[in-house]
């Protein structure tokens, strides 16, 4: 009879861990068409990292998708290109480029709009496409209230629709993947993972992230109290101050709407996140101003396709 | 202890507990995770500035926290919560995630819901109100879930100016009452704790570090509760269950078995045999990104190799001979319905149990609960949130055990197959 020892305990990241591999071949399994959002995020990274661990020592056998909106920091394609090829993995990237070509900005249409049609539907057209019924993603339920009460298997009408208040009950690790045609699932392995998880998760497994996560000199447009990354787009307000800054970033998006940190103290490896962020008290959405567009914009965002 | 850079570096032994809140609002859950999360540094700065914000306009001075757990904006319209809500904190010890799960309408299937992952649950009862029928129907579910420890947080003790007498009394009316459901699944996953501890959510008394005013309570505060209370044993390392998820070929002359270990251990040269099938096989190698091992504990999820070509697919279990599953197409099972359209006799669904899939139909309903009074009565169709015994009738025979004794390989859930939708979970008795 097997006597029970701590070494027969997982940490807690080890538990995330095998969650997350189960859930991510569960929908290898049940699933004909799958595909894997990438957002060349932190996130994304140990995503992609699980994927490849379920399958091994086969590849991910399903794509990674990239919805691009153009205004993504020129570190994260030069990351996004390197990391795919280094992986071997499949990489569509899907942009919505007539609104683009129509010139869609947070400028001229506001923050939701430029969402809408860069982010929202750029991602419903990607998965339309290429028909796929089922989307991996990589938002966790502790980053937002909205996101607390998704499930992991999150069902989706057939216009990409959430519907808070109708979800499928979800119990134990039975996940329920019948779906109609047109319909399709969004799942979220790592829902139950934090912030903090995810960077011990990174700094424990190597995982390489886009380098703008440290401390670097970057042009910095000071609006108030946001630090809006200087791009040649984003027109200068009367009161803005442009100047040279020593900043990082706590998570990654479009340029135009992704805020900076003053970096204090200068942070340059992992643990040094790490420390910061137990020390910090803000959130990591805080300088997203995307969010801020009214008190449940996530929640109404959601509903309407994204992610 | 709240976490800082020191404590991290344990971070590689810290484990995970999940666990449950009942009560209803009026008992002062919400306020209790809000405290919980906001001690344990779980809300950030921004956060609270704007519950403070929203505090003071609705005229209060201090922080409503409550709030933290504020929800969705139809939930905010209607001043109710709907669906279970899942939340994260982190300690020196632990990483704790809980199931929050709603106290007005559908409670029972949001309880199921919640109950189904926890290790632990959290019932309130308001001190100056003591045990009533709902605080027994949240440990009814808790018990019927398997959940193997259960706190009961006596709440708004500075009410009854935390007096010993109001907290013997309702402790010794709920132990009474746990002693009269203990017919209800016996066996492994049945409650081994029940911890009663007098707190003010409020105030903050016995939630995280004891308080001056209860010099009569020795037991621990909430959290210390909650940080050291063993759960490594809970698992069942005794029956070896590997449900097969997918079957990986990245090329001929690799053929592995992808799955998460349910129950015991895997270990490489074990004879296995493959149900429903019965043919056998030895454990070749244990594969896991990292390399080969030569044990595997749940809930790792890794990929067998066998020493010989045998058939086998999704759907499948991989046990040890002498502690073998039943395979049988007729059982009993605790049912809990979960949509309003009700539950019809002969009625067909898909129930799927870990990675099996099969047909399913109710034959009979032994009883149904009467979730006022916790009686047992009869009827002939089920409605939402009910739970009731039924007897199924599966289309082939599938492989399960006793979710007393595996909650993995015990519990399943009924999909409609029109609809497509989860309309009942269910726990098998034999």
């Amino acid at each position: 009879m097997p006597t029970l020892t701590d070494s027969k305990t997982l940490s807690h990241l080890k538990q995330l861990e095998a969650e997350s591999i189960y859930i991510i071949r569960e929908v290898a399994a049940e699933f004909k068409n799958p595909v894997m959002l990438y957002s060349v995020g932190k996130d994304s990274s140990c995503m992609v990292r699980l994927a490849q661990k379920a399958f091994h020592p086969g590849k991910i056998p399903f794509p990674l998708m990239h919805v691009d909106t153009g205004y993504k920091f020129p570190e994260m394609y030069e990351f996004r290109d390197k990391f795919v090829q280094e992986i071997g993995a499949k990489l569509i990237v899907e942009r919505n480029e007539e609104a683009i070509a129509a010139g869609s900005s947070p400028f001229k249409y506001g923050v939701q709009k430029c969402c809408g049609l860069l982010k929202t539907q750029g991602l419903l057209d990607g998965l339309n496409k290429h028909g796929f019924d089922a989307a991996f993603g990589g938002a966790r339920r502790e980053e937002e209230k909205s996101r607390a009460k998704e499930r992991v298997y999150s069902f989706r009408d057939s216009f990409g629709q959430w519907d808070p208040k109708n979800q499928r009950p979800e119990l134990w690790d039975l996940y329920n993947s019948k779906i109609n045609e047109g319909e399709s699932i969004r799942v979220f392995p790592l829902s139950n993972w934090t912030e903090l998880d995810i960077w011990l998760y990174i700094e424990m497994e190597k995982i390489p992230v886009v380098p703008i996560y440290f401390t670097h000199t970057r042009k910095i447009i000071k609006r108030k109290e946001l630090l809006i990354p200087w791009v040649s787009h984003i027109p200068i307000l009367p009161g803005d101050e442009v100047k040279d800054m020593r900043v990082r970033f706590r998570s990654l998006g479009c340029m135009s709407c992704t805020g900076a940190i003053q970096s204090n103290p200068e942070v340059h490896d992992l643990r040094g996140i790490i420390e910061d962020l137990i020390s910090t008290r803000k959130s990591e959405r805080e300088n997203r101003i995307i969010d801020h567009g009214s008190d449940s914009s996530m929640e109404q965002k959601k509903k309407e396709g994204y992610f | 202890m709240t976490l800082d850079a020191k404590t991290l570096l344990n971070y590689e032994k810290m484990d995970l507990l999940r666990l449950t809140t009942a009560g209803s609002v009026d008992d002062g859950k919400s306020t209790l995770i809000g405290r919980l999360l906001y001690d344990s540094k779980g809300v950030f700065e921004d956060q609270l500035e704007a519950i403070r914000k929203t505090t003071q306009k609705k005229g209060g001075d201090d922080i409503d926290f409550a709030l933290i757990t504020d929800g969705l904006a139809a939930e905010r319209e209607q001043g109710i919560t709907i669906d279970v809500a899942y939340r994260y904190f982190t300690t020196a010890k632990r990483k704790f995630i809980i199931a929050d799960t709603p106290g007005h309408e559908q409670y029972t299937r949001n309880m199921v819901t919640g109950a189904s992952t926890a290790d632990l649950a959290i019932i309130l009862i308001d001190a100056r109100n003591g045990v009533m029928v709902q605080s027994k129907r949240h440990g009814y579910i808790a018990k019927l879930l398997g959940i193997p420890h259960i706190v009961v947080a006596i709440n708004k003790m500075d009410l009854v100016d935390f007096k010993q007498d109001v907290f013997e009394k309702i402790k010794s009316d709920y132990e009474a009452f746990f002693k009269e459901l203990s017919g209800e699944h016996p066996g492994r996953s049945s409650v081994q704790d029940l911890v009663f501890i007098p707190i003010s959510a409020l105030k903050g008394d016995n939630v995280t570090v004891k308080s001056a005013a209860t010099p009569w309570y020795s037991g621990k505060a909430l959290l210390d509760h909650l940080e050291t209370v063993e759960i490594a044993r809970d698992r069942n390392l005794d029956d070896f269950r590997f449900p097969v998820q997918l079957v990986l070929r990245p090329n001929p002359d690799y053929r592995g078995f992808a799955g998460k270990i349910a129950s015991g251990i895997a270990r490489k040269g074990q004879k296995i045999i493959s149900l429903p099938s019965g043919v056998t096989s030895t454990i070749k190698a244990i594969d896991t990104f990292e390399g080969e091992v030569d044990e595997a504990v749940p809930p790792m999820s890794v990929t067998l190799r066998l020493s010989n070509e045998i058939d086998i697919s999704r759907g499948d279990m991989l046990i040890y001979p002498g502690n073998e599953s039943r395979c049988q197409n007729r059982f009993e099972a605790y049912l809990c319905w979960m949509v309003k359209e009700p539950l019809m006799l002969k009625d067909k669904y898909l129930l799927k149990l870990a990675t099996a899939e099969v047909k399913a139909m109710v034959l009979r309903i032994r009883w149904v609960r009467d979730m006022k009074t916790l009686d047992k009565m009869s009827t002939q169709a089920l409605t939402l949130n009910d739970i009731a015994l039924v007897e199924f009738q599966t289309l082939k025979p599938i492989c399960f055990d006793p979710y007393a004794r595996n909650r993995a390989t015990g519990s399943f859930i009924l999909m409609d197959e029109l609809n497509n939708n989860t309309v009942a979970a269910g726990m098998i008795v034999e």
